[in-house]
């Protein structure tokens, strides 16, 4: 199986404010470490699809999932046992 | 001669649309493509699809196998968990009756599992009885990528979300074992004429 470069693929700086709501926090300059390949990227770089019905967030070196995210019925639903490490600073 | 009320008769006809649309939702003309990853790329000669489980000898057909099955034409009605409905939509595929005729199994329930690794869950019961098929045609041409071709499942009388594009394997499991959006707030079964959407609708 091949995949090719996705149209509808956004990158980490797209989901800025919707992080910024969850952690308080400006995030895009947020280190995280990919559980499945252990790869570390800047929050800014990842690969976003928000065309979905959560918005899905995958590691830019193996695109595995890194975060799922449901917002909905004023509530979050956060899946993140992609992401292993998330390192950022103390506002 | 001739009792019958015009406008009577135009009035149920305006209730009989209505009702066509589920709750919540509203209608395109258009096919909006939802995805939450990389579209796979599947080459025809490497393609198979299997059902797999709790079955004793698991089956597996080839693109060349797959095809050669008896096909059924149906025209059907989708409704994204997104808000969006189209209609009258004509897929070619094949009945998950005949795929899975003959099959014996504990199972009560299957998980689709798609190439690029997306998952989702139902009931066995809900593949059966002329409720679903894997499609291989979308008005009359040939399932496109984005849609998820080569072939997807169409489970038309659920949200499209458990209809699982570029799908791959067919697992029967005994225990029901949640997917891709079901472990995360989306509802476990998913039925659009009684709004389940999320956890607890």
């Amino acid at each position: 199986m091949t995949t090719q470069i996705d149209e509808m693929r956004l990158d980490g700086n797209a989901i800025g404010g919707l992080l910024h709501e969850i952690f308080a926090v400006e995030m895009t300059n947020a280190v995280g470490t990919c559980a499945h390949c252990g790869a570390v990227n800047e929050v800014g770089r990842v690969h976003v699809y928000v065309h979905a019905p959560g918005t899905v967030v995958r590691c830019p070196d193996c695109e595995q999932v890194l975060m799922k995210i449901v917002r909905a019925k004023g509530r979050y639903w956060i899946e993140m046992t992609g992401t292993r490490l998330l390192e950022f600073a103390v506002p | 001669m001739g009792f019958v009320s015009r406008g009577f008769r135009g009035k149920r006809r305006g209730e009989a649309s209505s009702t066509r649309l589920p709750p919540g939702q509203y209608l395109v003309t258009d096919w909006p493509v939802l995805s939450a990853g990389p579209t796979p790329r599947v080459a025809l000669d490497d393609w198979t699809f299997s059902i797999e489980g709790e079955i004793d000898e698991p089956r597996k057909w080839t693109w060349k196998e797959f095809n050669a099955l008896p096909s059924e034409d149906v025209t059907k009605d989708i409704h994204c968990v997104t808000k969006w409905s189209k209609f009258d939509v004509e897929f070619k595929g094949v009945s998950l009756d005949t795929l899975l005729d003959g099959v014996d199994t504990a199972a009560e329930h299957a998980t689709q599992i798609s190439y690029g690794g997306y998952t989702t869950n139902l009931p066995l019961d809900d593949l059966m009885g002329n409720k679903a098929w894997i499609v291989y045609e979308a008005n009359g041409e040939p399932l496109a990528p984005e849609h998820g071709g080569p072939a997807r499942m169409v489970v038309p009388h659920l949200y499209f979300w458990k209809s699982a594009k570029w799908i791959r394997t067919l697992r029967l499991d005994k225990d029901d074992i949640p997917g891709f959006w079901e472990t995360n707030g989306y509802h476990n079964y998913g039925d659009p004429w009684r709004e389940q959407r999320y956890w607890g609708d």
